[in-house]
């Protein structure tokens, strides 16, 4: 039912984050009646295209033409007006309420002023039946497994019948089975003249299911391809298409005793995960947002309990009990969320750089040591580089990378043996990034051994000595030092499957 | 406005309202600015400033404590009880304390084990050890022991109340804790971002209930404090203590998010309560509209509190930055 008529066009869209280019100057037609794909990695601007068009962000520049219509900008309601809706990977469904009274949630029917249950419940089965969902619409979402879940998320924004549909990885938590049931309803809206914005990031779904791939990277469009004309690994070639370029410091230690080793590490999000850590390694952790690596550093670190699996740590059994547990035994976490997870913004650069060591600093066992505090702080800020007026500065004062760098002094003093680094460099500018880098680097030569997690393939590539790539909880890949390239882990990325 | 003025007065403008009230009551009633009213009011501020203390280390965990005055009030009645026993004062005060701090304790571990809300925890334990109280008393008034304690409640140091040293004594200690020490630290971190705080190997619940256990050992103390004010342990004493002393404490500019403010100020905060309930007093308001008055303080004290960090937040972020 694709026809040749342009239901939706961005028009120079861009979009910056402060001094960051998240969207730069997005033009794209998108065909009524078509299921178009946005493909990129992580970061490539995909989620930002969406939420200019859901009404989510404005733009700050270009525009946006819908139905011969230009605005050069949307909000929420008129998105939905205009019958555009999107359907997110998280849940926005209430357990407690069934699935009738679900999909007509805000938009309930009523006799006089009462809900009117029974037409609500038959509107929606109908609905069902017509998508050939079987499924009972009165039972309560909680009562649903997680696949059906997300099938209700879809067909509650079908319940509106827009006219042009954006899903955000629809089938991240799908088996196979529910995978077809999707699939087909795809197919239906489809006949029904629906247009189809989809991001996925199993690539042989995108040949399954679409009409066209359009490609993003680094924030720019690159190119919009028919798929029947396109291959899987020309596909991946036009993600990648980027040339790797910055200096990258190398270590120079290496040795090939293995500090740590973890043997079938399984969680909630990890299923067998085994891998081995080698003294003064940086080792490289690959994959997409979501595939397990954060879990499984959390793991690690006693943040997170493990169901089963066993760790080795310099040559001796390692159960991560808690954080401090870990921190004792000699492993640090310079969390992913900085602000969140890492940095105590309301404490001082001095309190933060010795809040996970205290101990060392005390006299007569109990009372702070202000001169052993303040002696440490200045080291480690003119160690590490860190830009402040003061020790006593306010770190929710201090830029990003400063402030990375103060979790990391706090990390350094606990004389940790392992450092996980998860995100180093997200968010922080680039000449931060290139200290924190050399300090990795410096940290490899003097023994401490390194897991770093990146979603960016230069970064990952170049600090790396080895790389893991992980895939929906485990790892599909390991890589030395020759075999790198940004193809094959975007490739291995896409391996491993939801159970 | 210059930058550093506002924020200072965002900080210290408390001390300028203790200062307003104290001119209004001057005013309003002759005899109000004088020694005399000053050390009554020292005196009866005196317990609730202790139990301050102990809130307030509560208030910097992002929690509440509405046990407070169950706690003082089940102190003094488990004091007087063993006294009238024949109990020595020093036993019965280590015992009445060990008890208040099993109290806290108890509340602590409701809120870390069973991820209770503070609120409801100890609105748990205030009713029970409320009722408690009146079982162990049979709701009657328990008196008739020797003078011991009392003279502790009515005697003098270089000529200041013997009670307004100790919340001084309290206050300094309270003070240093939070400064000097690793667990101090420890408050401020797991009130500003427990799951950072956790990351760092912070034992998050530990830090909570030694905060529940030290606020109510300071409500003991401050029960103790009450029965040599009276000598006579009242079963229906304590309370609203809470009411005055989260009062307090957010007007000392604690924030109730956690993480945030200077127990120094917390005397301020007291002091005001003191001044407001004696000043009320002398000026003959009643007692009706009194508690009326308490209750919009602590409203307007916690809208001031939200007001003036976004306040903060913008003047720091205005210019040059």
């Amino acid at each position: 039912m694709m026809s040749d008529e342009i239901i939706l066009s961005a028009r120079g869209l861009s979009k910056y984050y402060a001094k960051v280019k998240a969207l730069d100057n997005v033009t794209l037609d998108i065909r009524r009646g078509e299921v178009i794909s946005l493909c990129g990695e992580n970061g490539a601007g995909k989620s930002t295209f969406i939420k200019l068009l859901t009404g989510a962000e404005t733009p700050s520049s270009g525009t946006i033409v819908y139905e011969g219509k230009e605005y050069s900008s949307l909000d929420p309601q008129l998105s939905a007006e205009l019958g555009i809706a999107a359907v997110y990977q998280e849940f926005s469904l209430i357990p407690y309420l069934t699935i009738a009274e679900n999909v007509f949630y805000g938009r309930e029917l009523k006799k006089g002023f009462v809900l009117d249950k029974k037409e609500m419940s038959r509107r929606v089965q109908e609905l069902f039946d017509q998508m050939e969902v079987d499924i009972d619409v009165n039972k309560r979402v909680c009562d649903v497994g997680v696949a059906y879940k997300q099938i209700v998320e879809i067909l509650k924004a079908v319940a509106r019948n827009p006219k042009f549909i954006i899903l955000d990885e629809p089938t991240a938590s799908l088996t196979l089975k529910e995978t077809e049931i999707f699939f087909n309803v795809i197919r239906k809206l489809k006949e029904n003249n629906c247009t189809i914005l989809f991001i996925s990031h199993r690539l042989e779904e995108i040949f399954e299911m679409c009409d066209r791939a359009a490609v993003f990277m680094d924030g720019r469009f690159v190119t919009v391809r028919d798929v029947k004309t396109l291959q899987m690994n020309e596909l991946i070639s036009l993600m990648v298409g980027r040339e790797l370029s910055g200096e990258y410091p190398t270590p120079k230690y290496h040795s090939d005793e293995v500090i740590l080793e973890c043997k079938h590490l399984k969680n909630a999000a990890l299923k067998d995960v085994s891998f081995k850590l080698h003294k003064g390694e940086i080792l490289g952790f690959g994959g997409l947002v979501g595939a397990g690596r954060t879990e499984l550093a959390r793991a690690i670190f006693g943040a997170d309990p493990l169901s089963s699996g066993e760790i080795i740590f310099n040559g001796r059994k390692y159960k991560p009990k808690s954080p401090r547990k870990a921190l004792s035994t000699g492993i640090g976490l310079i969390p992913e969320d900085r602000k969140s997870q890492g940095v105590l913004l309301s404490l001082t650069i001095k309190e933060n750089t010795v809040y996970s060591s205290l101990p060392k600093y005390l006299t007569c066992g109990f009372i702070i040591n202000p001169n052993k505090e303040r002696s440490e702080t200045e080291r480690y800020i003119s160690e590490l580089k860190i830009k402040t007026p003061g020790i006593d500065q306010l770190t929710k004062n201090l830029s990003g990378g400063n402030q990375q760098k103060v979790v990391l002094a706090r990390i350094l003093s606990t004389e940790c043996d392992v450092l996980i680094f998860d995100e180093p460099t997200r968010g922080i500018d680039v000449a931060a990034k290139q200290e924190i880098y050399n300090l990795m680097c410096k940290l490899a030569d003097s023994g401490k051994s390194i897991i770093m997690i990146s979603s960016e393939m230069p970064e990952l590539i170049g600090m790396s000595q080895r790389i893991y790539v992980m895939g929906y909880g485990q790892i599909t890949a390991e890589l030395s030092k020759d075999q790198f390239s940004q193809e094959l882990i975007l490739e291995k990325s896409a391996l491993g499957k939801a159970e | 406005m210059n930058k550093n003025f506002s924020l200072w007065m965002l900080d210290y403008g408390i001390v300028l309202i203790l200062f307003l009230l104290i001119g209004i009551f001057s005013v309003a009633s002759s005899n109000f600015f004088s020694l005399s009213t000053l050390t009554t009011i020292l005196r009866q501020v005196s317990i609730i400033g202790i139990i301050s203390v102990g809130a307030a280390y509560v208030i910097l965990t992002a929690g509440i404590d509405l046990s407070v005055g169950s706690i003082a009030c089940i102190s003094s009645l488990t004091a007087a009880l063993l006294l009238k026993a024949g109990w020595s004062i020093p036993v019965t005060i280590v015992v009445t304390l060990i008890l208040a701090t099993i109290y806290g304790v108890f509340s602590g571990c409701l809120v870390v084990f069973f991820k209770m809300s503070p609120l409801i925890a100890t609105l748990g334990v205030m009713t029970s050890l409320r009722g408690a109280g009146y079982l162990i008393t049979d709701g009657l008034p328990v008196f008739g022991f020797g003078k011991g304690l009392s003279a502790f409640g009515r005697g003098y140091f270089l000529g200041i109340p013997d009670p307004v040293i100790l919340m001084v004594v309290i206050f300094a200690l309270g003070i240093f804790i939070l400064s000097c020490t690793p667990i101090g630290r420890y408050v401020y971190g797991v009130g500003g971002n427990e799951e950072a705080s956790r990351l760092s190997g912070v034992s998050i619940g530990g830090v909570k209930i030694f905060c529940y256990a030290f606020c109510a050992m300071l409500s003991g103390i401050a029960g103790l404090v009450l029965l040599s004010r009276t000598n006579s342990g009242q079963p229906a004493a304590g309370v609203g203590f809470e009411m005055d002393a989260i009062t307090a404490v957010v007007l000392g500019g604690i924030s109730l998010m956690g993480g945030q403010g200077k127990l120094p100020l917390v005397i301020i905060g007291v002091l005001i309560m003191g001044v407001l309930s004696t000043g009320m007093l002398m000026c003959n308001i009643n007692d009706y509209v009194q508690q009326v008055v308490k209750g919009l303080v602590l409203i307007a004290a916690v809208a001031f509190s939200y007001v003036s960090t976004r306040l903060r937040d913008k003047i720091i972020t205005k210019p040059n930055d």
